[in-house]
């Protein structure tokens, strides 16, 4: 079983990295970008035993207190089979 | 009164922390190693700048989950002092001991250069001996310095009076010019509610001697060795 975590800066949080990314981008002739954020994923293998209910819960509470800083960030799980 | 200074694996401005505690506050000082726990001999602890951890994740994220973050949190419980400057300003805000969070600098560059800082209050154990409005000249050196809270935070670090130091221009003017990387409303410096605990993106360390190009920073230290002297 496998979790992916997506961090991403909350909306209104300042990206200056995902502004530069755009710059470059368009600079190379790519049109029609509204805006671009950057964010962070994580691939977290889980041991075939686990549980998927608890395995979510535990990877969610990961993402909450240490993958992410709630005071800027969001953060979502999936759990794959 | 005794300090020590928290050293965690890419910590490299504890010696410099060391140095000015020793040679210019002439107190006696210790490093501590991050996986210690009894603080019980210290007065005052440094949280020095650095890289710990290798700014793994987000700049101080890892830190916060040393085993002495959890003395640090009690120790900072009891009213004693805590000083965090660069990387330990953005280990006590990972850790909760201060509002906030210190995000990538608006421009994006790793700044390293003396800047302009205010005194915004003089009610702190580290500013004591300064006169509010008075300016700093002291080195910043971050990639990561850009102080972010929500409005609300924001009201309550303003009522509270718990803005230590702004960035400013050489007269004292607070002004988006002066401002190195983003940071809202040109914070460079915060306190905890109690006003024990601080923490400040410049380094006083830095700036405690002419030789180095300013002796502004002794200033900190020596408000907060007064501190000290007035309560032993």
């Amino acid at each position: 079983m496998k979790a992916k975590v997506f961090v991403s800066l909350k909306p209104g949080v300042l990206d200056p990295q995902g502004k530069a990314i755009q710059h470059s981008v368009e600079l190379l002739g790519f049109t029609g970008i509204a805006d671009v954020r950057q964010g962070k994923y994580f691939e977290i293998a889980l041991q075939d035993s686990a549980n998927e209910e608890q395995a979510r819960e535990s990877v969610a509470r990961m993402a909450r207190e240490v993958l992410s800083n709630p005071i800027i960030e969001d953060y979502r799980v999936e759990i794959e089979g | 009164m005794k300090f020590g200074i928290i050293v965690f694996p890419g910590s490299n401005c504890d010696h410099d922390a060391y140095h000015v505690i020793s040679k210019q506050v002439g107190q006696p000082v210790d490093f501590i190693w991050h996986r210690d726990t009894d603080l019980n001999s210290y007065d005052a602890l440094i949280i020095p700048g650095g890289f710990s951890y290798g700014d793994y994740l987000r700049a101080g994220a890892l830190a916060r989950f040393s085993p002495v973050m959890e003395s640090v949190k009690k120790f900072a419980a009891t009213g004693r002092f805590v000083l965090g400057i660069c990387n330990g300003f953005q280990i006590l805000c990972e850790a909760g001991l201060l509002p906030g969070a210190l995000i990538r600098n608006r421009d994006l560059h790793f700044i390293c250069e003396h800047v302009f800082v205010r005194v915004e209050t003089s009610d702190t154990p580290y500013t004591n001996e300064m006169t509010p409005g008075s300016v700093l000249r002291i080195p910043i050196a971050h990639a990561e310095g850009n102080y972010v809270c929500d409005d609300s935070t924001l009201a309550e670090l303003t009522q509270e009076d718990r803005i230590v130091f702004r960035y400013c221009d050489q007269d004292g003017n607070v002004t988006d010019a002066a401002n190195p990387n983003g940071s809202r409303d040109n914070i460079a410096g915060i306190c905890n509610p109690s006003r024990n605990v601080l923490g400040l993106m410049p380094h006083p360390e830095r700036a405690c001697e002419e030789l180095l190009g300013s002796s502004d920073g002794r200033d900190i230290f020596r408000s907060l060795a007064a501190t000290l002297a007035a309560v032993a």
